[in-house]
């Protein structure tokens, strides 16, 4: 079979101006992304956001309306899907039914003409831990055997980039949680790019060492876990990432590397470089694992709102979560780690909320609350 | 790695009632079968090795079965011939069918089913009249012979009625849904999704195709292929209208010994030849074909 340049690229993913529209629908908004070689990479977003297109064209099962997609210095934009050092993890998996475990996986290799297609596949099926399964049909497997087998099956042929569809969304909770580990355990093995398509916030957390939000076709923020979790830059990831507490506030005044912020009337720091807003109106977000809950008049610090009352309490083992009206109707969540003696507040009483400035960050007053929950 | 544990419970259902459910839905097929086909292939059976009495109507049962041999011996050229038309049909059918099942299952969108409605639609007329229909398409006036004669396929004298070529044309055409119907189910079974991972290991289009679109339709050709031989194996009536004497196919002489000449028992015994050649032929090409865990 004729092979292309194409199919030893590598380097960098770079998506330049990459958009795709389906008739009015634009599906992927002019998206411009660079994805470094051998990192884990998670596109995260709700169903609808664009991210399995912006996949499938990078895949090339997909042909985009404008822009480029290349890998290193070579344009793979409309390069036939069997020439790109591309392969996938489908969502279902697509093993052939028809063919053995084995020649599942040694289907890419024989396709290229690869000499030791027997000590390849064994080598890969002892990486992915079910060497005894090779003579099996698909159907005879689990889902979570099937799942290891659909990344053998992609992983042998080395390609510049694997990329992944929701490809443990059909496993139960607990094989999700093992085959998180096992996936990017595989990924720091082999060192190959990994592009992962989820919509469950945890697993894009869990796994990747980057991850691009997405909302409607174009990218809200992107960056580590961690930036994303902390320093949210829009309501929307606030929102969509783990839980957030927005409180409209106005900024008042300085206070060193601080904002002093009036959350109806009361006074509270936030760190300056963590406001992401040019307006003097913002929405203060506090993570509710972040608030210290205290009976109303106890003794606490930092930055401090008074006057709620406890309005639902749920028990969870590790913490234990409170909704808190606040005197101007807002209702706040505060998770609270059940590592101390202290009674559990109960529901009705008033309480006091405080938290630690640093751990505040702040969007435009202008945007929508409820956005990406 | 994850260990999985099944817990088989296992609940006892009152065994009386529940046992004989089944039965009672088979019930009304069985006797079908058991009165419109067991029985008559047993009195075909008994009437196979019988003889004429010497008042030329009555028949006695003396065991002959060198009836078998004498009718195969009389007949062997038609029963070629059977097979071979049969084949060739068959052949015929599949290389048209497969791109017209293809066509639907993959590429026709919304009308799908208006294909495949008119797949099914000429059932609607007798089967004996759209066979004599092919006698006016292949006849002088037709505009196949038109457009061979031009093409200078055939010269100015051959005529296309009354040939091989007219009956194997007959047994492709009405024998065609039945390939076609079975080869779309498998087609349109097959999960795209295979075909798009086929493309992402480096197959190309036809890599694809031969790969695992042919694999995976497998059943379909094998029932469809099982579906057109075994009629068209047997069939009569295309050798009867499309054909000529040098054309007769074994049905043609079932149907001239049971009603012309009167020879029930050539006629049975030739019946039965037919019948287990085709089951033993079918037997080898369902085991060569090994599609048994596809089905």
């Amino acid at each position: 079979m004729a092979k292309d340049a194409s199919t030893s690229a590598q380097g960098d993913l770079v998506l330049s101006n990459l958009t795709k529209s389906f008739g009015d629908f634009v599906a992927v908004d002019d998206l411009n992304l660079t994805i470094p070689q051998g990192k884990f990479f998670a596109l995260l977003g709700p169903s609808g956001c664009g991210k399995t297109t912006t996949l499938r064209m990078i895949a090339g099962l997909e042909e985009p309306t404008n822009g480029k997609i290349s890998i290193g210095n070579t344009d793979i934009t409309y390069a036939k899907p069997y020439n790109r050092p591309v392969n996938t993890v489908f969502q279902n998996y697509a093993l052939f039914p028809h063919l053995t475990i084995f020649e599942n996986i040694a289907f890419g290799l024989r396709r290229r003409g690869i000499k030791d297609v027997d000590a390849q596949v064994k080598k890969v099926l002892e990486l992915v831990e079910l060497p005894h399964l090779a003579d099996r049909k698909p159907n005879q497997l689990s889902g979570g055997q099937q799942q290891r087998i659909a990344v053998a099956r992609a992983i042998v042929n080395r390609p510049a980039l694997l990329l992944l569809d929701e490809p443990l969304g059909a496993l139960d909770l607990k094989l999700r949680r093992q085959m998180q580990i096992e996936l990017k355990w595989i990924q720091t093995e082999i060192g190959i790019t990994f592009v992962h398509v989820t919509h469950d916030q945890e697993e894009a957390m869990t796994m990747a060492d980057t991850i691009a939000v997405m909302n409607k076709g174009k990218i809200e923020q992107m960056g580590t876990p961690e930036e994303l979790y902390d320093s949210p830059k829009s309501a929307y990831v606030a929102n969509f990432l783990g839980q957030s507490n927005l409180i409209a506030g106005e900024v008042e005044g300085n206070d060193g590397e601080n904002s002093i912020v009036n959350i109806k009337g009361n006074k509270v720091s936030v760190p300056k470089n963590r406001i992401n807003s040019a307006n003097k109106s913002v929405l203060v977000g506090v993570r509710p694992e972040k608030f210290r809950i205290v009976a109303s008049g106890k003794n606490t610090s930092g930055n401090i709102l008074n006057g709620g009352k406890v309005s639902d309490v749920s028990y969870t083992g590790v913490s234990t979560q409170y909704q808190v009206e606040m005197p101007w109707g807002q209702e706040l969540m505060v998770f609270e780690q059940n590592d101390d003696n202290e009674p559990m507040l109960r529901k009705g009483e008033l309480v006091t909320l405080s938290w630690e400035p640093v751990f505040t960050f702040a969007l435009d007053g202008s945007e929508n609350v409820r956005a990406g929950a | 790695m994850a260990i999985f544990r099944t817990t088989a419970t296992k609940f006892k259902s009152p065994v009386n009632r529940k046992s004989l459910f089944p039965y009672l839905l088979l019930a009304p097929g069985l006797l079908y079968l058991a009165i419109f086909f067991l029985a008559p292939i047993a009195t075909l059976g008994q009437m196979s090795t019988k003889t004429k009495n010497s008042d030329g109507v009555t028949y006695s049962q003396v065991f002959r079965f060198q009836n078998y041999i004498d009718a195969f011996l009389q007949s062997k050229e038609q029963f070629a011939r059977s097979f071979l038309y049969g084949l060739l049909a068959t052949i015929l059918a599949l290389a048209i069918a497969y791109p017209l099942a293809y066509g639907i299952a993959f590429k026709a969108g919304r009308f799908k089913n208006v294909l495949l409605v008119l797949i099914v639609a000429p059932f609607f007329t007798s089967f004996l009249l759209r066979t004599i229909a092919w006698k006016q398409i292949l006849g002088e006036e037709g505009p196949v012979i038109k457009v061979f004669r031009a093409l200078h396929i055939i010269g100015p004298t051959t005529s296309l009625t009354a040939s091989a070529f007219a009956v194997v044309t007959g047994l492709t055409y009405n024998f065609l849904p039945f390939m076609t119907l079975p080869l779309y189910a498998s087609l349109e079974r097959i999960d795209p999704r295979t075909l798009e991972a086929s493309g992402d290991l480096y197959a190309n289009g036809f890599t694809t195709f031969r790969k695992v679109t042919v694999p995976l339709s497998m059943p379909g050709v094998v029932a469809g292929t099982l579906l057109t031989f075994i009629p068209a194996a047997g069939d009569y009536i295309n050798a009867a209208i499309l054909g000529n004497p040098d054309t007769k196919m074994l049905g043609n002489v079932i149907d001239a010994r049971f009603f012309r000449i009167v020879d029930y028992p050539t006629a049975a015994a030739l019946s039965f030849t037919l019948m287990a050649a085709i089951l033993i032929l079918v037997t080898i090409y369902i085991r060569r074909a090994g599609t048994e865990e596809l089905v």
